[in-house]
C-alpha cells in the first residue's frame, strides 16, 4: 500500500479496498456488540436493527468482490500488490461472516427474552463476547498499522476465547440438568455462546491473512488446540457449580 | 546553532538602523536644507530667514507624526505575527489535554497528541484514518470532513473495549487551504459510567445484599419467637448474625472500590511505584492472617529495583488481594511463594510478581471466568473465608487501567499460581 504506481488511480483502488474492509470490519464489529446488548439486556427492536443491518455487509463483500475481480483483471498486480487484493476478498469473507454470525445472536433475543434469565447466565457470555471482540479489534487494528510483529497475541486470547466457551458450555449444561424449564433458553445461549466463539476464529483467520499479505508467508501452522467442549460430559450425579 | 544566532542578530540590526534613519529622513532633510539656506542667504534680509525658520517648524510638526503611527503600526504587526507564528502545530497539540488528531486530505494521520496514543493505541503518522476508526459513525464523519461539507460536525464515539468509553468528537478544517484537518475527542465518559454503576449496583449487589439480609431477618423472627427464652440458641444466632452483617459491610466495602475504580479509567501519568516496597508492605500487613492461617510466606525477589508506572495504593491493592486469597484458599499448603522478576513479555520488558500457594488448586473449567463479578469457584468455601466473589475483579480491573494483565495455572491438587504482568517503563 506504500508502494507508489506510475498509474495512480491504480493506488486509488488499492486504498478504496483497504478502506473498504475497515468500513466493513466497524459495521461487523457494531453488530456483533449490539446483538449481545440486546441479548443482555432483552431488547428485541434493537436485535431487529442488527438483523437489517447485515444486507449492508453483504453489499460491502459483494463490492469489494467485484472491485478485486477488476483490479486483477485490469492491472495485473503483483506480488505485495496481489496479496492485497486476494486478501481483501479472504477478509471481507471472513467480516461478513462475523456479520451473520452476529444476525444469529440477534435472531435468537426474543426466544431468550421470554422468560427472564438470572442475571448469572448473561454474564459469562458477555465476558466472552468482550474478549471476542477485543481480539477482532486488535486485528483490525493491525489491519491499519501493519505492525504483524505484534500478532502473536492472537493466539494466546484465541485460547483464552476456547477455554472461556468450554467453561460457559459446561455451566449450560448445568442449568438444564438442574431444571427442564432452562433447556430452552440455555439451547439458545449455547449456540450464541457458540457464534461468539466463532467470531474468535475469524478474527484469527483474518490475523492469518493480514500476515500473509504483509511478509508473504504463511503464519507458522501452530493452531491452538480446538475448544474442549466435545469432552464435556455431566454425569447424571454431578452437583451443581 | 550558536553562529547562525549571531549572524541573524548582525542582521537584525543593520535592519532597525537603516529602518531608524529612514523614518527620520524628513528631519534629515530639513536640516540639510536649513544649513544649505543659511549658507546661501547668509547676507539676504530677515525675512526670507523667518521663512526658513517657520518653514523648519512646520517639517518639525509634520515629520515626527508619520514615524510615530507607522512605529505603532509596526509594533502591532509584530505582536500579531510573532508569538503565534512560532508556535508549532505539534506543541499546541501536545498543550491539550483532550485527543487531538490531525490529518491531511488523504485521510492519513498527521499528528496525535498524548492524549490521543494514550486513549486509542499508538497512532503513527501516515496511518490512513479511516482504517483506525471503524465505527460507522467515525467513518461517516471522516469522509464528511474531507469531503469540505460538514464544517464543525460533530458525533459520538463509543470505544467499548477494553474498557467503554464515549466521545464527543468534532471535525474540522484547519484554516482555509492548508489541506489539513482536526478531530478533537471530548471524553463524556463519565456520565455514561454513572448511568451503568446504577444499573450494575442495582443488578448485582440487591442480589447479593438479599441472601444475608432473608437469614437475619429469619434468625430475628425465631429469637422474637420460639427460641424467645433459649439462652443457648440466642447467643447462637445472634453469632450467626453478627457474621451475616459483617458479610454486608465487605460486600459494600468491594462494591464501593470496584465503583471508584470504574469512575477514573484513566491513570495519572508520572506516577512512580516501587513495586519491591509495595510488595513488602502487603506481606506486613497481612502477617497476621498468615499467622491466623498457619501459612509461612516465602519471599524470591531478583535483585535491582522494580519501579512502575501506576498509582500505589491500587498496586498494594492488587498485590493484597492475591496474597489474601493464597493464604485462605491455599491454606492446606502450609506455605505461599511471593516472587519478582522480570521478563520480556510479548516482545516488550514487563515486570511479573507472582503470588503462588500450594493448596487444592482450581479446576480448569473455571479459570478463564475467576475475574468474573460474583463468580466463584466453590459457593462454600467462598462463604466460609468471608469472601465476596469481587476480589480478582477489582485485580483485574486495576491491571487493565496500568496495561497490565492478569495470568492463572493451575493444577488439582498442586495449587495455584496468580501471576501480574507490569509492563516495565
Amino acid at each position: 500500500m506504500q508502494s507508489v504506481h506510475i498509474v495512480s488511480a491504480y493506488d486509488e483502488e488499492l486504498k478504496f479496498l483497504a478502506r473498504k474492509i475497515a468500513a466493513m470490519g466497524g459495521q461487523a464489529e457494531r453488530m456483533v456488540d449490539q446483538a449481545v446488548a440486546a441479548l443482555v439486556n432483552g431488547d428485541p427492536e434493537l436485535g431487529q436493527r442488527v438483523i437489517a443491518d447485515d444486507a449492508q455487509l453483504d453489499d460491502a463483500e459483494r463490492e469489494i468482490d467485484d472491485k478485486a475481480i477488476l483490479i486483477i483483471a485490469r492491472r495485473q498486480p503483483m506480488a505485495k500488490d496481489l496479496r492485497e487484493v486476494i486478501g481483501a476478498i479472504r477478509i471481507s469473507a471472513d467480516l461478513e461472516r462475523v456479520g451473520d454470525l452476529g444476525k444469529n445472536i440477534a435472531k435468537r433475543v426474543s426466544a431468550v427474552a421470554e422468560g427472564r434469565q438470572p442475571n448469572s447466565l448473561f454474564r459469562g457470555l458477555q465476558a466472552l463476547a468482550e474478549l471476542a471482540l477485543t481480539q477482532l479489534k486488535e486485528v483490525l487494528d493491525v489491519y491499519a498499522s501493519r505492525s504483524v510483529e505484534k500478532i502473536g497475541f492472537v493466539r494466546d486470547r484465541d485460547e483464552q476465547i476456547d477455554a472461556m466457551y468450554t467453561s460457559l458450555f459446561r455451566e449450560l449444561l448445568t442449568y438444564m440438568m438442574e431444571d427442564p424449564r432452562n433447556i430452552t433458553p440455555c439451547t439458545h445461549l449455547l449456540f450464541v455462546a457458540k457464534n461468539i466463539e466463532r467470531i474468535g476464529d475469524h478474527a484469527t483467520n483474518i490475523a492469518e491473512t493480514i500476515y500473509y499479505i504483509v511478509t508473504g508467508e504463511q503464519m507458522p501452522p501452530e493452531r491452538p488446540k480446538e475448544d474442549e467442549s466435545h469432552r464435556v460430559t455431566v454425569s447424571g450425579g454431578a452437583n451443581p457449580a | 546553532m550558536a553562529e547562525t544566532s549571531t549572524h541573524t542578530r548582525a542582521k537584525r540590526t543593520a535592519k532597525l538602523s537603516a529602518g531608524r534613519l529612514y523614518q527620520n529622513r524628513w528631519m534629515l532633510a530639513a536640516g540639510v536644507i536649513a544649513v544649505l539656506a543659511m549658507h546661501v542667504a547668509g547676507y539676504r534680509s530677515v525675512p526670507f530667514t523667518a521663512m526658513v525658520i517657520g518653514a523648519l517648524a512646520l517639517f518639525a510638526l509634520v515629520a515626527p507624526r508619520t514615524p510615530a503611527a507607522r512605529r505603532l503600526a509596526d509594533e502591532a504587526a509584530r505582536t500579531e505575527r510573532s508569538p503565534l507564528d512560532r508556535l508549532s502545530g505539534e506543541k499546541l497539540a501536545a498543550a491539550v489535554a483532550d485527543p487531538l488528531i490531525i490529518f491531511d486530505r488523504d485521510g492519513m494521520v498527521v499528528h496525535a497528541n498524548e492524549a490521543a496514543q494514550s486513549a486509542f493505541g499508538a497512532i503513527p503518522p501516515d496511518l490512513p484514518l479511516l482504517l483506525k476508526f471503524r465505527a460507522p459513525e467515525m467513518q461517516s464523519l471522516i469522509e464528511a470532513v474531507l469531503g469540505g461539507e460538514g464544517n464543525g460536525h460533530a458525533t459520538d464515539y463509543v470505544e467499548r473495549v477494553p474498557f467503554e468509553r464515549v466521545y464527543r468528537v468534532t471535525g474540522s478544517a484547519v484554516g482555509r487551504g492548508t489541506g489539513l484537518f482536526v478531530l478533537a475527542f471530548r471524553d463524556q465518559s463519565e456520565a455514561r459510567r454513572i448511568d451503568r454503576m446504577r444499573a450494575d449496583f442495582i443488578a448485582n449487589a440487591s442480589h447479593e445484599l438479599r441472601t444475608p439480609l432473608a437469614s437475619i431477618a429469619g434468625f430475628v423472627e425465631t429469637l422474637r419467637g420460639p427460641a424467645r427464652n433459649d439462652p443457648n440458641a440466642r447467643d447462637q444466632f445472634l453469632q450467626i448474625m453478627q457474621n451475616q452483617t459483617g458479610r454486608m459491610a465487605r460486600l459494600i466495602d468491594d462494591l464501593l472500590s470496584l465503583s471508584r475504580l470504574e469512575m477514573k479509567p484513566y491513570l495519572k501519568p508520572g506516577a512512580r511505584v516501587d513495586l519491591r516496597q509495595t510488595v513488602e508492605a502487603v506481606i506486613a500487613s497481612l502477617a497476621p492472617l498468615a499467622a491466623e492461617t498457619g501459612v509461612v510466606v516465602e519471599r524470591d525477589f531478583a535483585e535491582g529495583p522494580f519501579e512502575v508506572h501506576g498509582d500505589r495504593d491500587e498496586l498494594f491493592q492488587v498485590v493484597q488481594n492475591l496474597l489474601e486469597n493464597a493464604c485462605k484458599y491455599g491454606q492446606s499448603g502450609g506455605r505461599v511463594i511471593v516472587s519478582m522478576r522480570r521478563t520480556v513479555g510479548e516482545g516488550e520488558p514487563e515486570v511479573e510478581v507472582s503470588v503462588r500457594d500450594f493448596g487444592p488448586g482450581i479446576p480448569a473449567e473455571h479459570i478463564p471466568r475467576v475475574t468474573e463479578r460474583f463468580y466463584r469457584v466453590d459457593v462454600e468455601t467462598s462463604r466460609a473465608h468471608k469472601g465476596t466473589g469481587l476480589g480478582l475483579s477489582i485485580v483485574k480491573h486495576i491491571l487493565s487501567r496500568h496495561n497490565g494483565r492478569l495470568s492463572i495455572k493451575s493444577e488439582l491438587g498442586q495449587g495455584s499460581a496468580f501471576t501480574v504482568h507490569l509492563p516495565l517503563r
